[in-house]
């Protein structure tokens, strides 16, 4: 299972596809904001928190049609199949590597480009915070849409229709929270529901995923 | 002590249903009385509701619209019920008949928000003065029509029969699942942003909100639409399994 999740990380990072991409795509997101909305610093300061989460999230869903795509058109997730690995660790290991090459990355970059937006460093702090708590979340449910999704061409539109509306609560919460701490509010315990969206993820999703793994499989 | 018998028979019944041909000579049997009853159900309820009751003090006849409003929405989310039991019974007992119910029921769900959100926008223009405003109940409805909507699209994706059942079963019950948790998450979000400025309605479906002589013509026109809804259902899930055997007679056919 880690050398599987290795194996992915290393992919990812070698191939020039899917590391850095992610990251780019949300800084030109960062960027257009400003021209969409005027260069006003309060409505943009006022805006950056949700603006933020949004973009990871879309960088985040962006990169996830290639978690199994390649894998699954050469053999090798048939190969893995077959291996005494349990299918639910191998999407577990490849959400990890997944979260650990894009939503990692972009928790960590979020505050800086914030600054671009006009968010102060500590709020930006809250918001690093609370996208490192729920990245995790978006990897694990983009990696359940793209098993869904395995056998559809051009599934791309499709994973995203799945995949978008069950971001939302993770949304939600995750800009509750970040908007909250621009208005000054104290911490307490919002980033709770953010901590417990990503655990019920890692906790019912391997066996729904290995299921429609299975199913595409066949 | 009546009651129990009655469960002794109906489900042994209910699971005997999953038999394609049972299911279809037993609905074939049961579909025109439940056309008829849905028909009368609907029509009185409708006819009475709107022509033979005052119209509200103050919202004057636009209140009418609750029994077109009220019903669908009761139907909108029950179909998204009907759709992960449907789901959840074909991957328990991998029966076709239960997710080629579960299939026929996504559309009608999907319709009936559709007619909800509709009817309650144009509801809330005179009303509230706005077609839309993001109340948490007018946010979940609008999630669920997603929810409606990435399902059918699934069905819609794939050709193998046996594989989009599962893969779509899958996406039922992990939906459900977050439908419900977008529900509360969209209560508190909209409490945490605009304190004091939602609108509460009044419900409904509590009878002490809201006066008999609207509440009966409002419970008929409910069962009317229950009685819709079981119609189409059967109706499509009768499609469905006659599209399914045509679908193996065609293959036999191309292997003469």
């Amino acid at each position: 299972m880690i050398q599987l999740f290795t194996r992915d990380v290393v992919l990812s990072v070698r191939s020039g596809g899917g590391f850095g991409l992610a990251l780019v795509f949300f800084l030109i997101l960062v960027v257009l904001m400003p021209f969409a909305l005027g260069p006003d610093q309060s409505v943009l300061a006022k805006i950056a928190p949700g603006l933020l989460w949004l973009g990871a999230l879309l960088a985040c869903l962006l990169s996830s049609d290639r978690i199994f795509g390649m894998d699954y058109e050469d053999g090798t997730l048939e190969l893995l199949a077959t291996s005494p690995l349990p299918l639910e660790s191998v999407y577990l290991a490849k959400a990890a590597a997944h979260w650990f090459t894009t939503g990692l990355p972009l928790s960590l970059a979020a505050p800086v480009f914030g600054i671009l937006l006009n968010l102060n460093l500590e709020v930006g702090g809250v918001l690093c915070l609370s996208l490192l708590l729920g990245t995790p979340a978006l990897s694990l449910i983009g990696s359940f849409g793209a098993t869904l999704t395995l056998g559809v061409r051009r599934g791309g539109l499709l994973l995203s229709l799945l995949v978008l509306p069950l971001y939302i609560p993770t949304l939600i919460f995750g800009a509750l929270t970040v908007n909250a701490a621009a208005l000054g509010k104290e911490l307490d315990g919002s980033l709770i529901p953010i901590l417990a969206i990503t655990l019920g993820a890692i906790a019912i999703l391997p066996f729904f995923s290995a299921m429609a793994l299975r199913a595409n499989l066949q | 002590m009546s009651t129990k018998l009655g469960m002794k028979h109906f489900w042994p019944f209910f699971w005997k249903l999953a038999n394609p041909k049972v299911f279809m000579r037993w609905s074939g049997l049961c579909l025109p009385w439940i056309i008829a009853l849905t028909v009368l159900c609907l029509g009185t309820g409708l006819i009475w509701g709107f022509f033979l009751t005052p119209d509200d003090a103050r919202q004057g006849s636009t209140v009418k619209i609750i029994y077109l409003h009220v019903p669908s929405a009761f139907i909108a989310i029950n179909g998204y019920f009907v759709m992960v039991l449907g789901s959840l019974f074909w991957l328990v007992r991998r029966q076709h008949v239960s997710v080629l119910v579960a299939k026929a029921s996504a559309p009608i769900g999907m319709t009936m928000t559709v007619i909800a959100l509709t009817t309650g926008a144009i509801w809330g223009q005179p009303i509230w003065g706005t077609y839309w405003v993001w109340d948490p109940r007018l946010t979940s409805f609008l999630i669920l029509f997603l929810f409606y909507i990435g399902y059918v699209a699934l069905w819609a994706a794939i050709d193998d029969q046996d594989k989009v059942a599962d893969l779509t079963s899958v996406l039922a019950l992990v939906g459900a699942v977050f439908a419900v948790l977008s529900r509360y998450a969209v209560i508190f979000w909209n409490q945490g942003l605009h304190q004091g400025t939602t609108v509460t309605i009044a419900d409904g479906v509590s009878q002490k909100n809201i006066s008999s002589i609207f509440f009966q013509p409002l419970l008929l026109s409910m069962i009317g639409f229950g009685l819709l809804f079981l119609t189409l259902l059967l109706i499509g899930a009768r499609t469905e399994i006659r599209a399914q055997r045509l679908q193996v007679l065609e293959g036999l056919e191309r292997l003469k």
